[in-house]
Order: structure tokens, then sequence, then C-alpha cells
């Protein structure tokens, strides 16, 4: 009765939200959670309540979650909208591409100023000594050492139409993207391609070169939004239009990369600097967001393990006695299970957006074939001399459940439960990818940062969460325990 | 003569064209004990679960004091005490709540269940310690008595047994044969007993069915077919068995 309550509670809270707050969201990487932060932490300045959905999965995910309403809003980049998304070959202005998107109900904002594109860079001490301040420069320079990604090797509008447009005699070679920064930083290299925020290129003195004849598209990042949001906050939001140029960018993104700062830090600071909020305390969020997180993956693991004990159990009670039906059954329930965990949690996203609830529902998949498979063994595997007795002293068949099937097979159904309570604990932790938080959240963001320490603040919390439901179940199993098992 | 069971051209296959049963009447006497005798395979416990319908037949019709079996099945095998050998108590039940299961569910007052519990218990020779105690915590002679008063909890005009002394040691059994007449006496109820020991059944039944590969081979009172064994292959079990 109690678990039926709890249940319902649940529910209830995730259904109900009081308020309407406003979805921001971002994309897995630094920028992206940092332009979301500021936008969260001038929405909250001006008294609008705020949902933080950071670090989903991609960008057709936060396009997707956009589109169908599941979240408010998030930075894209022109470039992004029109190639990635929409389709359309030709780069394309705001007004272009919200003229495209507008029937879809959501509208790009003014954009923050910046292009993050792809950019060549040079130190800053060679580019002084060569005079170099545009690509078309390169022309002159045949022998320099130009070095650029894999990816930006190969790709068409990559170095071989930029050698092409610009006429450019060096030949250039292949280097792996992150080895690139270090590589020019220490003089073995003296060309390279960067994308034009990269901390990396403050960090590492480095200038960029102009693009002159236009011919890296342009990435003007903006805040897309649902066009149903209100126009105070899409006026609020418009307050930081143009307010970020390249070289800004680069050093806040170099903050939270290089100097460890947290996104709530540099994005206050930010807006402090502007004089469009409040300084606010940000430094103690870290057992907040311990507290927040880890009651979230209980949620979600939670909710997902009693719909897999009710619907595995019930199940497997359901069709314990016909055979074929079990067998396939129990294949179908395999089959989930050898989908990969992030490739389910991304199916769910057509089915049911992005969130708790798909979430939910790839965990209680995942729970369902130990469960099911366990109680369905245990049943169908009870001491045949027993089970006919039962039937031919009398008893109905809802008696013979209640009195002999469901308490011999207790011990290994609880087995059951317990092997799928430990799976979700784990397999929770990616749910963070398509929006439902939990302790997944900073192991994503640590991710996408590098940051060690922030992958430890999920990975730590939710590895002693395992040990704890083991803890938990065995005692829990002792407790259960038919009566000739816990004396014998 | 007042029948409790009779079988009328019983057929019964579990593998097609391999007869378990073959063209089956008979008739077994009311207020008394018959037993059933066969080796392993001969078809006697089919012909046993045949009369609490865990088992229905190809062909034939099966009547259970004169009524054919009705469609209420639940019902009807609550009329009938069934044991086995081992006993097949459930193990995570005490054995007070193996033997009262039925009465509690059949909705019997508390006063009637505990008179009746009581009662069994005193006429089976068990102890009253052993109430709260689990099945597995008895020996086999103790959990035979336990299933014998959960099969006549709720007073059966008809009680089935299948091998229920075989698993006990000899000398135990004497004792377990003692109780269950005494009950027997007592209750007055028909029995039907399966076995393949025929010193058992001579002792306990006073009508003899052998059967051999799925038939009758001989039916009649005991004294009877000690007397005059109808073939060889009586003769010979009476012969191998009692001798």
């Amino acid at each position: 009765m109690r678990w039926v309550l709890a249940v319902a509670s649940l529910f209830w809270a995730l259904a109900v939200h009081g308020t309407e707050p406003i979805r921001v969201a971002s994309k897995n990487f630094n920028e992206s959670y940092l332009l979301a932060e500021i936008i969260a932490q001038l929405l909250e300045d001006r008294g609008y309540p705020v949902e933080r959905r950071f670090g989903l999965g991609g960008t057709l995910i936060c396009f997707e979650a956009l589109v169908t309403g599941e979240i408010d809003l998030y930075v894209e980049y022109t470039g992004t909208l029109g190639q990635a998304i929409l389709g359309v070959p030709e780069v394309m202005g705001r007004g272009a591409l919200n003229e495209l998107i507008a029937d879809r109900g959501i509208e790009l904002l003014e954009p923050f100023g910046f292009n993050n594109t792809y950019a060549m860079v040079t130190p800053r001490a060679l580019a002084q000594s060569l005079n170099l301040t545009s690509v078309g420069d390169l022309a002159a320079h045949g022998d320099l050492n130009v070095v650029v990604s894999h990816e930006f090797l190969e790709r068409d509008d990559g170095w071989r139409g930029l050698a092409r447009t610009y006429d450019l005699q060096a030949d250039a070679v292949g280097i792996e993207h992150g080895l690139a920064y270090q590589a020019v930083a220490d003089g073995g290299i003296d060309v390279t391609d960067a994308y034009s925020t990269d901390g990396e290129l403050r960090r590492y003195d480095l200038v960029v070169l102009r693009d002159d004849l236009g011919y890296f598209p342009q990435y003007l990042a903006a805040p897309l939004v649902r066009s149903a949001l209100a126009d105070d906050v899409k006026t609020a939001i418009e307050g930081l239009a143009d307010l970020i140029d390249d070289t800004r960018m680069q050093s806040l993104n170099a903050e939270v990369v290089f100097n460890g700062r947290t996104f709530a830090e540099v994005a206050n600071e930010f807006l402090v600097d502007w004089g469009l909020a409040q300084r606010r305390d940000t430094s103690n969020g870290l057992w907040r967001s311990l507290a927040v997180n880890t009651t979230q993956h209980l949620k979600l693991t939670g909710i997902a393990l009693l719909g897999a004990i009710l619907v595995g159990v019930g199940l497997s009670l359901a069709v314990f006695r016909m055979p074929a039906l079990s067998k396939g059954v129990t294949y179908f329930c395999g089959l989930l299970q050898t989908i990969p965990s992030i490739a389910l949690l991304a199916l769910m996203i057509p089915l049911f957006g992005i969130g708790p609830l798909p979430a939910i529902i790839a965990l209680f998949l995942y729970s369902l074939l130990p469960i099911l498979r366990n109680a369905l063994t245990a049943l169908t595997t009870l001491d045949p001399t027993l089970t006919r007795v039962a039937l031919a002293m009398g008893l109905t068949e809802w008696e013979q459940l209640r009195f002999v099937y469901v308490p011999l097979s207790l011990p290994s159904i609880f087995a059951g439960i317990r092997t799928a309570a430990v799976i979700s604990i784990g397999t929770a932790t990616l749910a963070a990818f398509i929006g439902a938080g939990g302790l997944g959240d900073p192991i994503v963001t640590g991710l996408a940062l590098n940051d060690v320490g922030l992958i430890l603040q999920g990975a730590v919390p939710a590895a002693l969460l395992a040990v704890a439901t083991e803890l938990l179940f065995e005692a829990l199993e002792r407790w259960l325990l038919p009566g000739h098992l816990r004396r014998g | 003569m007042n029948a409790c069971v009779s079988f009328e051209g019983i057929g019964k296959s579990f593998v097609p064209g391999q007869l378990v049963l073959d063209d089956v009447n008979l008739s077994l006497p009311a207020g008394a004990t018959t037993a059933i005798v066969g080796e392993s395979g001969s078809g006697k416990t089919t012909l046993l679960q045949l009369v609490n319908a865990v088992v229905r037949p190809d062909q034939g019709t099966i009547r259970v004091f004169g009524e054919p079996i009705p469609e209420d099945l639940v019902k009807f095998r609550r009329r009938i005490g069934y044991s086995v050998q081992g006993a097949g108590l459930f193990p995570h039940m005490t054995n007070r709540d193996n033997v009262v299961l039925l009465a509690r569910l059949e909705g019997w007052a508390s006063a009637d269940i505990e008179g009746r519990y009581a009662s069994l218990l005193e006429q089976m020779g068990l102890p009253e310690d052993v109430s709260d105690r689990y099945p597995g915590e008895l020996s086999g002679g103790q959990q035979q008595r336990v299933g014998l008063c959960r099969s006549l909890m709720l007073k059966p005009r008809l009680l089935l047994l299948d091998e229920p002394f075989s698993t006990v040691d000899p000398i135990t059994r004497v004792g377990v044969y003692e109780s269950f007449q005494n009950v027997q006496r007592h209750e007055g109820v028909s029995t039907v007993l399966v076995t393949h020991d025929m010193r058992e059944a001579v002792k306990l039944a006073s009508t003899l069915v052998i059967v051999n590969q799925g038939r009758v081979v001989q039916a009649g009172p005991t004294a009877d077919v000690l007397a005059k064994p109808d073939g060889d292959y009586v003769a010979a079990l009476l012969r191998g068995q009692l001798e």
C-alpha cells in the first residue's frame, strides 16, 4: 500500500509543474552550456522560473525537442540550422531562416554577435612578423607549415576548397584535432584550422586570419525559441544581442575550460559586468546539485523499477502456464536488452520526446527482462508434486498463485528485481543525454569539458547508490523471505 | 453394492498410440478401502488422478458416488481428500497452516477449525508442538501424518492416497498405518489407495484391484484375490511380495 502511494505521488510530482517554468536547453559542449546558463540566469534575474535541460545529446535532439514543445529554447548556429537541420545548401541570414522555420512554430532571435565557424589560425608572433591578417595573405607564403585536422583536410568544403578560393600553394597535412593547438603553440605548426571561438585561441595566443572572401559559412549563435514564448521573455533574451563578439566568447570559453570555473560563475560574472543581472552566490552549488541530481536519479529508476515489477511479475503470472507464449515474451524482452542503452534512449525521442518520461520508459524496458525471466523460471520450475497437490486439493487458479506459486517463487523474483535495480541505476546516468537529469548530468557535462572532477561528481554517487541499493535489497530480501528458508 | 468410484470404459493415452489405460471398467465399494496395486508404469496413479480430474479420460465416464464429474472442479475436488508420496506439504507454510488452509478458504469459523484440527492431530498421533513448525523440520513419518490430516480436514467422503506411506521407514510405517486406520474407522471415509506394496494393500484394503500395463487383471475382495489369484501375473505378484 505504501508503495502504491509512493508511485502515485511520484507521478503526481512529475505531472504537476506549478507555474510553468521556461525550459532552457543546451547541447553537450562547453559553449552551448555557457550560453544557455547566461540566458537562464538572465531570465531568473527578471523573475521567470527556469528549468535547465542542459547537455542534450546533439543538434537533432535539441531541435526535435524544441519543435515538439519539450523545451522552450536553446542556442543554435545559423550554419547548423540551415545546412544540418533544414538541408539548404546556401548560407542564409536570420531573416531567411526564420521564414523557413516559421511554420514549425519556432524562431531565431537576434544573434549574440560572434561567429563560431571554421577559421585558419596562426601564432600571434608569426602573424606579426609575416604581417598575416587574412587567409589571402597565406598565398604569398607557400613555405608555411600548414597542418589541419583530418576532417578538414578531407572535406570538400574544407582545405581543398579554401586553397582553391584563395589560390594557396602550401601542401597541408592532417593531424588529430586535439593535438593541433599544442603543436601550434610549440612552433611545430605554422597554420591550422580551428573553431573561431575556442578558448584555446586565448590560451595559446593564436590569431584568426580574416576570411575576406567569405569562404566559411557563417555560424552565428542565436537563441532558437518557440514562437509561443511570451514576448516579454523574448525581449529579455534579446537584451543579449550583439554583446558577445568572437574574442569575448573565446575568453568566456577559456574561463571554464582552462580556469576550471563553473558555468554559473562565468555566466554570472558576464551578466554582472554588463549590468544585466545581480551578483548571485554560485559557490556552494555542489551539495545542492548533488541532492537534486540524486533525487532525480532515484525518481527515474524508482518509477521505472516499480513499473517493471508490476508489468514483469504480472506478465509472468499471466503467461507462465503457456510455454510458447512465455518463450515469446522472454525472447522479446531479451531483444530489448540487446539494444545499446544510448540507442534505446534515442529511439524513445520520436515517441516520447525528451526529458524524464522517455528515460523512465527506456529504463522500464531494460528492467523488464531480469524481473520477467527470473519470475518465469521460478514459476515454471516449482516442484511438480506441490503444484499437483495445489490443483488436486481444490485451490482455485488465484489461490494456487496466492498460496503456492508466488510465495515459493518469491526469492527468485526478488533476485531479479535486485538485478534490475542495480542495472537501472547504472543505465540511468545515460538519461542525461535526453534531458532527464539525474547523476548523469555532471557526467555528461564533465565529458563535454573533459573535467574529471565533474565526471566523478556523478559517477561516485551513482556507484554508491548502486551499492546502497544492493544492501537495501539484501535486507529486504531477508525480511521477505518465506519462514522456512529464514529459519533453516 | 454402493460404489464410491466407478470407471466405465476408461481409455487414456498421453502419447498418441501408447495407451496408459485400456478399457478400464471398475466399481469401488463405498465405505471401505480399495487398494490399486501395480508396478510402476502400470497406470495405477493415472487411474487415481482420473478420480479428482487432475487427469481427464480420452474415453469413458467416471462417476463419484454415482455422479459424473461436474463442471465446478474446485468445489468437487474439495470434497475429495488427496495425499501423496512424500506428503507434498507446502514448505513455506507451518504444519498448522498446511492442514487448515482449505477450511479457512471455505470460510469455516475459527472455533470449528481449531476443534477439527485438534481432533485430527490427536487421532493421527501428532504432538501439539508440530503446529507452528515447518514441514521441513519434521521427520518423514510426521510429515506423512500431517499430510493425511490435511487431506481429511474438510471431512471428505472420499480419500485418494497415492503411495502415501512409501517414503516412510518400515517401523514408523506400522504406526502411521494404525493412526490412519483409526481415523478411517472413526470417520467412515471411502478410501482409494494406490500402492506397489502388496503387503500394505493386504493390510489396509478390503478390496484389491491389480493393474498391469494399463489393464485391470483382477479385482475383488482381498480374501478372494489371495485365495484365487487370477492368472500367472497376480500369482507371481502375491508370491513375490507376500512371502
